[in-house]
């Protein structure tokens, strides 16, 4: 069963049907006690960051994630500003502490091309590390949809696992242990975001 | 890099089919006459498949105590499709954002409530974000070529410009700038290009234009020339055979930017 945390932000019902198109059994967790009897997670988001870890605090989220993902080893998918809130910390209007997860900090767009918009509204293709398993049977440079006025800037290196060019690199997808997310949208991105939940579903970090 | 977006819009009107009411798809001429399609999921569904990126569904019959059909239409929408759309008709206030996006929006657009009270942008946008609060302008050109936004479906005038207006939006916290042309509405003659540069050039949140796609070539001039960053066309893909993989690679051949595959 894959959890998907209801914590008030976030279109559920979309990610809730791509899990279930990926053949993936959901169920929505709209209390931290839920988490303890799947054996997957998905954590969305959209909306603002300090309202995101406010929420999940105030729900009593923080301590069940922290205990199913590094206790219990659980598989953990972000999306989006479920992602961003991964990080060290963001700057999203103020300076607010994230989960700490990633040692990253979560800073707003700022493309050197000025003709480029922010929100980065729309699809843009990834290329991804060749041992990434998120992107197992992909072509190359595969297009998903994005929707974001702030990124993830990584200091490892190595828990990049996508980047997309918006007037310089921007980071698209993560991952370390059992830990993997993505600023883009899967359950938005037609065939190649199905095949990406799909790719989550099957791992077995 | 990013593409450009192609997006179908979706008109829905509640109509008397066979003796039950009936959400049923339509398109417009100049925001008057309307022509029935067929039903809307089902467009939907074939949009979906024909890899547009977008949709756009707005419901010309919802207000505060009609609001069924839409979360009807949407919810049934968001089993099938796995692409963001754009949902809007009679939203007036920040729950009514929420109904919408629980029910499986993305974003949803606003209007005549914008006007009336621009507040709504700023609350939209600090309590659900910029990214879902899309305001939708309405606009015709006076025989002094003078621009004014309509407001309550095209009935409305007002005296608000609408270059002003899309950056009064972007101050007040809206994520997209939607164009419409009311003049040019169904009438396949082509986008309004000199408007949509200039709103274009007045904000820097993305801005999708629409009203008057009537040739492959018109979507080409609407992101060549009007600089936008999607166009929107409802009539264009309901009539002729024309579909979005065809104009997909007209666009592409352009040498814009463009997303072939899904």
């Amino acid at each position: 069963m894959v959890g998907i945390v209801d914590y008030g932000m976030g279109n559920l019902l979309s990610v809730y049907n791509a899990v279930e198109t990926a053949g993936g059994n959901a169920k929505i967790c709209s209390t931290p006690q839920e988490l303890a009897r799947v054996s997957r997670i998905v954590l969305p988001g959209v909306g603002a960051f300090r309202d995101c870890i406010k929420n999940l605090t105030d729900k009593g989220f923080v301590d069940a994630l922290d205990e199913a993902v590094f206790h219990e080893g659980k598989p953990i998918f972000g999306i989006c500003l479920g992602m961003q809130v991964m990080a060290h910390r963001s700057f999203e209007g103020g300076e607010y502490q994230g989960l700490g997860w990633f040692e990253a900090d979560v800073v707003r767009l700022k493309p050197d091309d000025p003709s480029l918009r922010v929100p980065q509204i729309g699809w843009n293709n990834v290329g991804y590390r060749p041992d990434s398993f998120l992107f197992a049977g992909h072509p190359e440079n595969p297009d998903f949809y994005f929707v974001h006025s702030y990124y993830m800037k990584c200091d490892q290196k190595d828990d990049i696992h996508a980047t997309c060019d918006y007037g310089g690199a921007v980071t698209a997808a993560v991952g370390k242990n059992n830990i993997v997310a993505t600023q883009f949208h899967p359950e938005k991105s037609q065939d190649y975001g199905v095949q990406v939940l799909q790719n989550f579903l099957k791992w077995r970090p | 890099m990013i593409k450009r977006r192609l997006i179908p819009k979706l008109q829905i009107r509640t109509l008397n089919v066979s003796g039950s009411l009936r959400p049923v798809l339509v398109t417009t001429n100049q925001f008057g006459k309307h022509i029935e399609i067929g039903d809307p999921v089902s467009q939907a569904r074939i949009y979906e498949a024909q890899a547009a990126d977008e949709l756009i569904i707005l419901d010309l019959d919802a207000t505060e105590n009609n609001r069924g059909t839409l979360v009807s239409v949407i919810r049934k929408a968001a089993e099938v499709i796995f692409m963001p759309f754009t949902v809007g008709g009679g939203v007036r206030t920040v729950e009514d954002f929420v109904i919408l996006l629980s029910n499986g929006a993305d974003k949803v657009s606003i209007n005549t409530a914008a006007v009336e009270r621009p507040d709504l942008i700023n609350e939209a946008s600090a309590a659900l974000g910029s990214q879902c609060v899309v305001l939708s302008i309405d606009y015709r050109r006076d025989e002094k070529n003078r621009y004014y936004v309509w407001i309550k479906g095209g009935k409305t005038p007002t005296d608000i410009e609408p270059v002003s207006w899309a950056a009064e939006g972007e101050r007040r916290g809206a994520g997209e700038i939607l164009l419409t042309s009311i003049d040019r509405d169904g009438m396949r003659s082509g986008l309004d290009l000199e408007l949509t540069r200039r709103v274009v050039d007045s904000v820097s949140i993305p801005v999708i234009t629409s009203g008057g796609c009537g040739l492959a070539s018109h979507f080409v001039e609407g992101y060549l020339l009007g600089g936008a960053d999607a166009v929107s066309a409802g009539t264009y893909f309901c009539f002729k055979d024309e579909n979005t993989m065809q104009v997909r690679s007209h666009i592409k051949n352009a040498g814009i930017p463009i997303r072939l595959h899904r």
